[in-house]
């Protein structure tokens, strides 16, 4: 299932970028631009690097991944469903009352495939330490990967967990940075100051590399050099675009909140290449 | 209380392999023994409670019974949304320590009273609120909360209470324990109020007043089986708790009165809804708040006598 032959890997984003604009369309769900941003760091976790089994989601040994921004959720339940979850027509409940697939993922219990319910920022990474702490304690050797935002990193709880893994040596403990320069209102770098951001994640003790979020070579490669032999957890920066994969959303912030029209999502699939 | 929590989880870290104790820069050397039996079952997460909190619940998500320990208000208000979302959404088996609840660190001032912990983590679905009223009390609350995965929130004292129990009681979360029978009225403690509670049932007594003293360790569920049966043989009821009478021990009771349209009335005795900015010492505040065995029996007594007059 899982493959480093990054055509194939830029085929599916593709593919899955199409089915993520179809579902905010016709669902009426906001947060596209941030789920375009972080499809392909996704898809090469879930298709290039995680060792988890979808007939078995809960095998104590798998791979944990946790999407921290959990206002991506509308591109995980794609990507889950794609890696064998549970079958894509159950997206066709996207939204409906009572249903499990809302603007943010559920728990575990609701959902296969799930590691964390998240939505609220600056849950993801405390947790997904707790995962990783676990695996040293019960000597179970599974890698835990957290996917965060750049917004996410005005949470102070996302740098008290940065300071315990690194005092820890917690080295199987991964964060990917969608880095698209963007939170809700504003530039994230002039919201708050965010950079250097690679530099604090080393000044807070972490292997930190810097690659391009949408390049499925750099990202392989990064995530190749994970777990670090000096012990240390690894950061990620990976430098996104909000939106990216259709010209007329890339970089604009007002698709964090706005839905394509029909027009808009056949304009999109053309631009992707995917058939409408 | 305080040392019976810590010499109490040396023993439980040894027979259960998946308790592993997380503590909040405190306690350092209060933990040796527990370092001693596994040094991958304690440790130090630093002055970053949200933080200690999310870990404590991806431990217990990945099979691990992990005790999240620190001063009540920083292991409680401070991470209240870490404890809903991490902990309780995930229906994740942590158990929440606070220790020196309630007026217990008065001379450290507001910021390390904990007058609201018990009425906020009562909100929260599937959370079970604890408060043991002695040594033998939190020893059996331990080994209790680790029968089944709910998660757990124990609020305890510091050091030197009195010990209640003179031997070990059979102890089951959610059903109260009678310390003193009695056919008047019913005095309900939880938590470290106890020994004054039965100082006022002793006063009460002298002016031939039986009172039932029970210890409802348990906050959240509430043992409704002896409430039920409570009202059949009282009129009158107190609730005593070191806390405030707004949402805590005294709030839940009124709420199951007034959902079952029960006719027993209610003395609350708590905490003012006030900071108390005047230094003081656990005694000067009880007796700020009127939570002393004189006052509680003196207010009990005019109550009770009202009904037979």
């Amino acid at each position: 299932m899982l493959t480093k032959d990054t055509a194939q890997l830029a085929l599916l984003s593709a593919k899955l970028r199409s089915r993520i604009i179809e579902t905010s369309s016709t669902t009426g769900t906001p947060h596209l631009g941030s789920c375009l941003s972080c499809v392909d760091i996704l898809t090469a976790l879930y298709f290039g690097v995680l060792r988890i089994d979808a007939s078995n989601p809960r095998a104590p040994e798998r791979d944990r991944c946790i999407l921290s921004k959990g206002h991506g959720a509308m591109g995980l339940f794609h990507v889950l469903a794609e890696r064998g979850f549970y079958p894509l027509s159950d997206l066709n409940d996207y939204g409906k009352d009572g249903g499990v697939f809302a603007e943010h993922p559920p728990t575990p219990e609701h959902l296969a495939g799930i590691e964390a319910a998240t939505g609220s920022l600056g849950h993801g990474l405390p947790l997904g330490l707790g995962m990783a702490m676990a695996s040293h304690i019960q000597d179970r050797p599974y890698n835990v990967y957290v996917v965060l935002g750049d917004g996410e990193c005005n949470e102070g709880s996302v740098w008290e967990a940065a300071m315990l893994a690194a005092a820890q040596k917690i080295s199987n403990l991964c964060v990917i940075i969608d880095f698209n320069k963007w939170q809700a209102t504003g530039r994230s770098r002039e919201v708050m100051a965010l950079d250097p951001l690679a530099d604090k994640w080393r000044a807070f003790g972490w292997n930190a590399i810097e690659v391009d979020g949408h390049n499925f070579d750099e990202l392989l490669f990064a995530l190749s050099k994970f777990p670090h032999e000096n012990g240390q957890p690894t950061a990620i920066v990976a430098h996104t675009v909000k939106g990216k994969g259709v010209s007329f959303m890339e970089d604009d912030n007002n698709w964090h909140y706005r839905i394509p029209t029909t027009e808009e999502v056949v304009k999109s699939k053309f631009e992707l290449g995917v058939a409408p | 209380m305080r040392n019976a929590f810590a010499e109490e989880m040396t023993r439980v870290a040894a027979t259960d392999k998946r308790v592993v104790v997380l503590s909040g820069d405190i306690g350092n050397k209060l933990f040796d023994k527990l370092k001693a039996v596994d040094d991958k079952r304690f440790y130090n997460c630093g002055i970053a409670e949200a933080n200690m909190m999310g870990v404590a619940a991806g431990m217990a998500m990945s099979g691990l019974r992990p005790f999240v320990y620190t001063i009540t208000p920083f292991t409680t208000t401070r991470c209240f949304e870490q404890i809903r979302v991490d902990v309780c959404y995930h229906h994740a088996p942590v158990v929440i320590v606070g220790t020196g609840s309630g007026l217990s660190y008065s001379e450290l001032g507001p910021t390390h009273h904990s007058l609201e912990d018990m009425a906020i983590l009562r909100t929260l679905p599937g959370m079970r609120v604890v408060a043991p009223c002695d040594a033998a009390e939190l020893r059996q609350v331990l080994h209790e909360t680790l029968k089944d995965d709910s998660p757990t929130y124990i609020r305890i004292g510091k050091k030197g209470e009195a010990d209640i129990h003179p031997s070990k009681p059979e102890l089951r979360l959610g059903k109260v324990l009678i310390i003193r029978p009695g056919s008047d009225i019913a005095l309900l403690c939880a938590g470290n109020m106890m020994a004054e509670t039965l100082k006022a049932a002793d006063l009460l007594a002298a002016n031939g007043v039986s009172a039932e003293v029970v210890s409802f360790h348990t906050v959240k569920p509430l043992d409704v089986d002896y409430l039920q049966e409570a009202t059949k043989r009282f009129k009158l009821i107190a609730t005593v708790e070191e806390h405030s009478r707004i949402g805590g021990f005294g709030s839940a009771v009124a709420e199951w009165r007034m959902s079952h349209h029960h006719k027993i009335d209610q003395i609350s005795f708590g905490t003012d809804d006030v900071f108390m900015h005047e230094v003081g010492s656990q005694a000067y505040a009880r007796n700020k708040f009127g939570l002393t065995a004189e006052k509680m029996a003196e207010t009990t007594l005019a109550t009770y006598r009202g009904y037979i007059r």
